[in-house]
């Protein structure tokens, strides 16, 4: 459906730009404290009201999209970077003792509760974005690794790598060559759905403190300080959980779209 | 059958016995000694010596390991070093909130799922499908924790039906059931939008098999077919999904549980991490990954029980 992917695609580009904006431009400053002008619900002024300091809500999503984005993007990242190259290697070597270990170290790791490991991360190595990155990443190597694997082992069946294989290319040459470019559709799909639950797990972690540290707003973080004010000021809490929903809605209609426009075969499929 | 539950089981040990040494090494590296956190800054030498002996911290490595998991095996979790207490008693204490409140959310999600999805899989494509599947995308996006303060603000604050939090016990059972209520189904809804969606492509799947189109040819009408070919045979991934979400909602509960101010496993996890009592965190965790590794064999077996071809794989 092409609504889905317009829909996706207009709301993640709108975050993006968003976040982008926020290094040149906010409306107001973040740093600023104005006890006078607290908890203002939405006016002409101040756009989404402001906060339990008087900060300006708007500015404050839009920074806080950036920590939002960043640490979910590379969290993908680690995740592919390492995933990506175990399951090409996995696939090449299907059926050996390397390919047993890779597996079963991947299900070892789904086995954790994720939630709870990255909380032991954060909780033993300090809170802050990068142990979050890092906690978030562990889990999406495991989900890119067996993806990978999985594409990888039906195209070394193919005639095309065969081919390749006659001509004497070695076994990482071809996964390199032949059987990543293959996958990319496939890893792209992904990539939209790990960023938008490493969106969530982000919030999920700041709004426990232990993601990103103040002063650098996080939408986690500012549920987690507007709880206490949600009876007073409920736009405080409804605004960044609203950020949240959309950012992550989009992420989930853009890999949608994406996977029904870069997969022939799904288009005259019913949705 | 025998063959294939015990191979599971042989990788069920493997997988608890890696997972053990996993958890003590990210504990061990963990800055700070305990003992000396205990004593504060001005701890004598002697008195530091003598509680490290006490708590079995000054022996080697492996042979703390070994204590830990013998222990672990016997019902023995150690003393916590905070309070001097048993950690199998506070665990206790706190499994009886964790686990209610896990099985009544899956049972919510189970609840809204199995019906949404297979209303939407039998007007596939149509008004009702869509509407299903839009709803199911809005829930997916929902961080729970979020949901679950706007149903405080429309419930406790606004309504005044429940309270906002706390757990009174379950010397009322009534009581206790009210009070698990909200953070039950701001832990459900997610978990019900992802199981309507694997519920109904599942349904779908089979719904283009062969035999559909045989007991369609025979007669049987288009809900007939859907409730006595199509559902059982499209469990097996509904199943998979179900057993993930229990330990997901077991584990997932800690965030839900700061929101609802709930003494479950999730505020003991915390606690114990900001008073430096590891050997509570060392617990708690493999305990939850014990559940979790379980509830993945458990699901592998009803796998086999739903599915004879199964039983003679490898």
């Amino acid at each position: 459906m092409r609504l889905t992917l317009v829909l996706g695609a207009g709301l993640t580009a709108a975050f993006l730009g968003a976040a982008l904006l926020s290094f040149l431009w906010t409306p107001e400053p973040v740093s600023g404290v104005n006890i006078a002008a607290r908890l203002h619900p939405p006016d002409s002024v101040n756009l989404l009201g402001t906060d339990h300091f008087g900060r300006d809500i708007l500015s404050m999503i839009m920074v806080g999209a950036r920590t939002s984005l960043g640490v979910a993007v590379v969290a993908v990242a680690v995740g592919m970077g390492f995933g990506v190259p175990l399951g090409l290697w996995a696939a090449a070597r299907a059926g050996g003792w390397l390919d047993e270990i890779i597996m079963r170290g991947n299900d070892l790791i789904f086995a954790f509760p994720s939630l709870v490991i990255a909380i032991l991360i954060t909780a033993v190595f300090g809170p802050g974005a990068v142990n979050a990155i890092i906690a978030i990443g562990i889990f999406n190597i495991p989900v890119f690794a067996r993806l990978t694997r999985s594409g990888a082992l039906s195209l070394w069946q193919r005639d095309f790598i065969l081919a390749a294989r006659v001509s004497g290319k070695s076994a990482p040459r071809i996964s390199i060559e032949h059987i990543l470019p293959n996958l990319t559709n496939l890893l792209i799909v992904q990539g939209t759905i790990q960023f938008s639950l490493g969106i969530l797990a982000e919030a999920g972690l700041s709004y426990v403190g232990l993601g990103a540290q103040p002063p650098v707003p996080s939408w986690g973080r500012m549920l987690a300080e507007a709880q206490t004010m949600v009876a007073i000021a409920p736009h405080v809490a409804i605004v960044p959980g609203m950020a949240i929903v959309l950012m992550v809605l989009g992420l989930n209609l853009l890999g949608d779209g994406l996977r029904d426009a870069l997969d022939p075969r799904l288009k005259d499929r019913v949705p | 059958m025998w063959l294939f539950a015990l191979t599971r089981l042989t990788s069920l040990a493997i997988s608890l016995l890696v997972a053990s040494v996993v958890i003590f090494l990210v504990i061990e590296v963990a800055p700070g000694d305990p003992a000396s956190y205990m004593l504060g800054l001005n701890a004598q030498a002697d008195t530091l010596a003598a509680l490290r002996a006490e708590l079995g911290l000054d022996v080697s490595r492996p042979e703390r390991y070994v204590t830990w998991i013998t222990g672990m095996l016997s019902g023995d979790f150690g003393l916590s070093y905070t309070y001097r207490t048993p950690v199998s008693q506070m665990i206790a204490d706190r499994l009886w909130v964790s686990l209610p409140l896990a099985v009544y959310a899956l049972a919510l999600a189970v609840l809204i799922a199995f019906p949404a999805g297979l209303f939407a899989a039998a007007r596939r494509g149509r008004a009702g499908d869509i509407g299903v599947m839009a709803s199911t995308q809005l829930g997916i996006a929902l961080p729970n924790f979020w949901f679950a303060m706007l149903l405080v603000l429309v419930f406790a604050i606004q309504l005044r039906w429940f309270s906002a939090g706390g757990f009174p016990g379950w010397e009322s059972l009534g009581a206790g059931i009210k009070a698990l209520t909200l953070p039950a189904i701001a832990l459900a809804l997610p978990q019900a939008a992802i199981l309507t969606r694997v519920l109904r492509s599942s349904l779908l799947d089979t719904l283009d098999e062969d035999y559909i189109r045989t007991a369609r040819a025979k007669g049987l009408t288009r809900r007939q077919t859907l409730w006595r070919h199509a559902l059982r045979n499209a469990m097996i991934p509904v199943l998979t999904i179900i057993g993930l979400q229990f330990s997901f909602l077991l584990a997932g509960a800690i965030i839900i549980e700061q929101v609802f101010f709930l003494p479950g496993l999730g505020r003991l996890i915390f606690q114990s991490i900001s008073q430096r009592d590891l050997i509570v965190v060392e617990s708690v965790v493999m305990l939850l990954v014990f559940a979790v590794i379980l509830v993945n064999f458990l699901v592998d077996l009803a796998y086999a029980a739903i599915d004879p071809r199964l039983r003679t794989q490898r």
